[in-house]
């Protein structure tokens, strides 16, 4: 998937994230405030609304001293800096081996049916963004969706469709495992749909 | 000084050299894709992988720097097999388009591979595909091409430095490209094709034009400015197919500039091809030589010799500036001038007007003052020199003048020339960092020399030197330099072409001439002059273009470009150089030195040189220098410049228009481009920036 930068017009942090702005670029060493790049970005990123807009690249650029395109290229270079604008829930299928064993390309599949939208899009009301993403370290706990910043585990196709109507509805969703397991816990016989 | 021992070959090198570099010393060759000499190591291209003993995998030899008891193999079945690893690697997105890829015949890959290649492909699936990209009218993309090396990134941050290109996306999604599409804004971008070991690069006025093996190579030199880089003009039949850099380190190290890399098309348009005199009805007829010396003569025979002047312009050779010397000393006329741009220097020690740090001289300076100049644009080469040593060693740089992004840091003093005052005083902040540094060097550039307070200025700039130790006098060190705009001037200065002590300058003739002091006006290749002046003077123009000059003329005479003769150059340092010719001049034109002997004999005086060898003797004769070719000539440290007041009329900018500067330039459609689409760009974005 190409990416591109997707203008806006123009970018400031807000007061809140100025406090925060500051506080991140006395972590690092004096001249060395380049290296604060991905978490400037990051917290642009969460400013936005989960996504990356050029005239962010521009400004955070501009602010540590670095030409625009060394941001463009770390922004590129990460996965997790989206380009484009994302819904309000972006979904991250994991469809890496053990995801992809425990039935990770059925939950793609239910959610593209469901949601009427292929990998990377957009629903038209702005809610989801279905993309799939390489390993997230939660194999034990395989298929794993992380929605924005909070994993969902155990998934089967049911599970996830219905975790996809509570978040439409907007009832209260709980992270972790759906079947209610504890960490990574041994889960008891018939815990899980596919056993 | 570590030892170490390549393919049984023992080798004790400096310490930092790396394996590559230590197998070059030995003559072995490695391949390489990424790795250049005058760039940052990146070590990401593999193909230099050698064997290193108790090293269980093979090594990078460009990213692995020589120690003490290394023993190296380079020629083992392994890293053969290593070797065709990573090159098969590469091939897999690499198009097999050489026959219609400009890079064919000249190409790195094409060569490796034909080394350590296979016979066939063993990548079934589609290969990869890269949109082109856009980088301005001088660079030709062909993205799908690109192997990575990512020698043009870093060409645009290290040498260029305009950090313009990027490697966006990763993997297997990964590009070569600009943050929004638009033209590389560097002097220098054309270098890039050079580097560029693959078809990704190529020259876009040059694309689909020529193979490399059609071409004949002649080495020459540069006279888009003083600079001299060495280059090689490469020719298919009469026509001049491309430039490109030689490598000279002394002068330009591998690269030259855009101007003389592409203005080499204006060659072809507007060229004087036969001789032309003006007709009873005030229009230019073509005539034969003879007719035109005669109209030329019947006109000299009734003026006394000082009422006839001479002009010499920025590109001529010095046989032609000799010959003409010689000339005008003949008929009598004390009014000869090489400083068409109005320069007032050149009457005081050889010092006094020499660039005399040297070029490669400038990478020991710890401290730089600019003077009315703007390097960038008046000898790109120079200002790479500088943005070198800043990188290497953080070269702090002052500018007292019309201020210019530069490509580095630079302190800007502002363009009042009373702060010169100032810091020959001491009371400037900038006269303590003059004051502590070791090997300080200041660069005056034509802005300050064409004013008319210029010989103070000079003076002035002689106290500062020897106030502030920048000439030594125990070591060779003398960072006093004048850096000249015009590929003639030094040599012309060397020969004494100024007005004698009753002789106008170029201004003066140009105002004798409205007075009918002056009466008829010898143009040898002067376009950058006020010609509306010499609206009603009797005006021969002898060069290669119907420019300015040709404008005004009565008598034309079609002389030589660059690439047509063998010539003579000084350069902005003092350096002689000689170019061969490489094409033979269009029509009936003919080699500059050559009108003007023909016409002495017209003319009663005859030149007494009647072969090439012969002016070049005439040339040493005049200046024993002219015997020295290659070397620098230290100038002795003497007195010059005078006592006076500074006007206060600020600093300005001697060139508006990098692209379009000389009568060859003014023709090139590729610079028209360059014109419009950089500098268009770049004026745009400061009136924005404002």
């Amino acid at each position: 998937m190409k990416k591109s930068v997707t203008h806006y017009e123009t970018f400031e942090f807000s007061e809140k994230n100025k406090k925060k702005l500051t506080d991140i670029l006395t972590r690092y060493p004096e001249g060395r405030q380049a290296s604060a790049i991905l978490p400037l970005f990051e917290l642009a990123q969460r400013q936005c609304g989960g996504w990356l807009p050029g005239s962010a690249i521009e400004k955070i650029t501009q602010m540590l001293g670095l030409p625009v395109i060394r941001g463009y290229e770390v922004a590129t270079f990460y996965t997790m800096f989206n380009l484009k604008p994302v819904g309000k829930y972006h979904l991250q299928v994991c469809g890496t081996t053990p995801c992809m064993l425990r039935g990770s390309e059925d939950l793609k599949a239910a959610c593209q049916k469901k949601l009427s939208i292929g990998l990377g899009e957009t629903t038209k009301d702005g809610l989801f963004t279905l993309s799939e993403v390489e390993c997230i370290g939660a194999c034990v706990n395989a298929p794993v969706v992380q929605i924005n910043d909070d994993f969902y585990e155990d998934l089967t196709k049911e599970s996830f469709i219905k975790l996809l109507d509570d978040l439409k509805e907007g009832k209260k969703v709980k992270a972790g495992s759906v079947i209610g397991r504890q960490g990574s816990a041994p889960e008891k016989k018939g815990d899980h749909a596919q056993e | 000084m570590p030892k170490l021992i390549i393919d049984d070959q023992e080798i004790e090198v400096e310490n930092g050299v790396t394996v590559l570099q230590a197998a070059e010393m030995l003559g072995i060759e490695i391949p390489v894709f990424c790795y250049h000499p005058k760039l940052s190591i990146a070590g990401n291209c593999r193909m230099c992988l050698v064997q290193m003993e108790k090293s269980p995998k093979p090594i990078a030899s460009c990213a692995m720097p020589a120690t003490e008891g290394m023993v190296i193999h380079t020629q083992t079945p392994m890293v053969k097999k290593a070797r065709q690893g990573v090159l098969e690697f590469l091939l897999i997105n690499h198009p097999l388009d050489c026959p219609i890829c400009d890079q064919g015949g000249e190409c790195d890959l094409q060569d490796i591979t034909m080394a350590y290649g296979g016979d066939s492909s063993r990548f079934g699936l589609n290969k990869r595909a890269v949109p082109d990209k856009d980088l301005g009218p001088l660079i030709e993309t062909a993205m799908n091409r690109c192997i990575h090396c990512t020698r043009c990134i870093r060409f645009a941050n290290e040498i260029a430095g305009v950090p313009e290109l990027g490697a966006t996306g990763r993997g297997e999604h990964m590009e070569i490209g600009t943050y929004i599409e638009k033209a590389i804004t560097s002097e220098l971008s054309g270098n890039m094709i050079d580097i560029c070991p693959v078809g990704a690069l190529t020259s876009k006025p040059y694309s689909f034009q020529g193979r490399p093996w059609e071409l004949s190579s002649t080495p020459s030199v540069d006279v888009f400015d003083a600079v001299g880089c060495a280059i090689r003009i490469d020719t298919r039949g009469r026509e001049v197919m491309r430039i490109l850099p030689r490598q000279s380190f002394q002068i330009n190290e591998d690269w030259i500039s855009d101007k003389s890399r592409f203005a080499y098309d204006g060659l072809k348009y507007q060229r004087l091809d036969r001789p032309y005199a003006k007709g009873k009805d005030g229009r230019l007829h073509p005539v034969s030589w003879d007719e035109a010396f005669n109209v030329i003569a019947d006109h000299f025979q009734h003026l006394p010799g000082d009422h006839i002047a001479a002009i010499v312009g920025d590109m001529v050779d010095t046989e032609a500036i000799v010959a003409l010397k010689d000339l005008m000393n003949a008929i009598g006329s004390p009014h000869i001038d090489c400083r068409q741009d109005g320069s007032k220097i050149g009457y005081g020690p050889r010092s006094s007007y020499l660039f005399n740090t040297t070029i490669a001289g400038i990478e020991k300076a710890d401290f730089c003052l600019l003077i009315g100049t703007n390097p960038r644009w008046e000898a790109p080469l120079i200002n790479a020199r500088i943005r070198k040593n800043y990188l290497n060693t953080g070269l702090s740089v002052a500018l007292l003048g019309a201020p210019h992004e530069l490509g580095y840091p630079v302190e800007h003093l502002g363009d009042d020339p009373l702060i010169f005052e100032k810091i020959l005083k001491g009371r400037h902040p900038i006269s303590a960092a003059l004051k502590s540094a070791k090997f300080p060097m200041l660069i005056l550039g034509q802005g300050a020399l064409k004013r008319n307070d210029a010989e103070v200025i000079l003076g002035l700039a002689h106290k500062i030197a020897d106030k502030y130790n920048i000439v030594h006098q125990s070591d060779p060190w003398n960072g006093f330099n004048i850096l000249h705009s015009a590929a003639s001037r030094v040599g012309a200065l060397d020969l004494g072409f100024l007005p004698g002590p009753q002789g106008y300058g170029v201004s003066e003739i140009l105002k004798g001439a409205a007075q009918k002091k002056i009466e008829a006006v010898y143009l040898l290749g002067a376009d950058d002059i006020d010609v509306s002046s010499l609206e009603s003077t009797f005006v021969v123009y002898q060069g290669h273009h119907g420019d300015r000059g040709a404008s005004v003329a009565d008598v034309v005479l079609p002389g030589s470009a660059y690439t047509e003769k063998s010539g003579t150059y000084v350069n902005t340092e003092g350096r002689v150089q000689r170019s061969f010719k490489a094409v033979s001049p269009p029509g009936e034109a003919k080699e500059d030195w050559k009108i003007i002997r023909a016409l002495s004999d017209h003319l009663g005086f005859e030149l007494p040189y009647d072969s090439l060898n012969d002016v070049r003797a005439r040339l040493v004769e005049v200046n024993s220098l002219f015997d020295e070719l290659d070397t620098i000539q230290k100038a002795s440290w003497e007195d010059f410049g005078k006592e006076g007041t500074v006007l206060s009329e600020p600093f300005k900018a001697t060139i508006d228009n990098f692209y379009m500067t000389d009568s060859i330039s003014r023709h090139s459609v590729t610079m028209a481009k360059c014109a419009q689409e950089i500098q268009g760009d770049e004026q745009r974005n400061q009136i924005h920036e404002k």
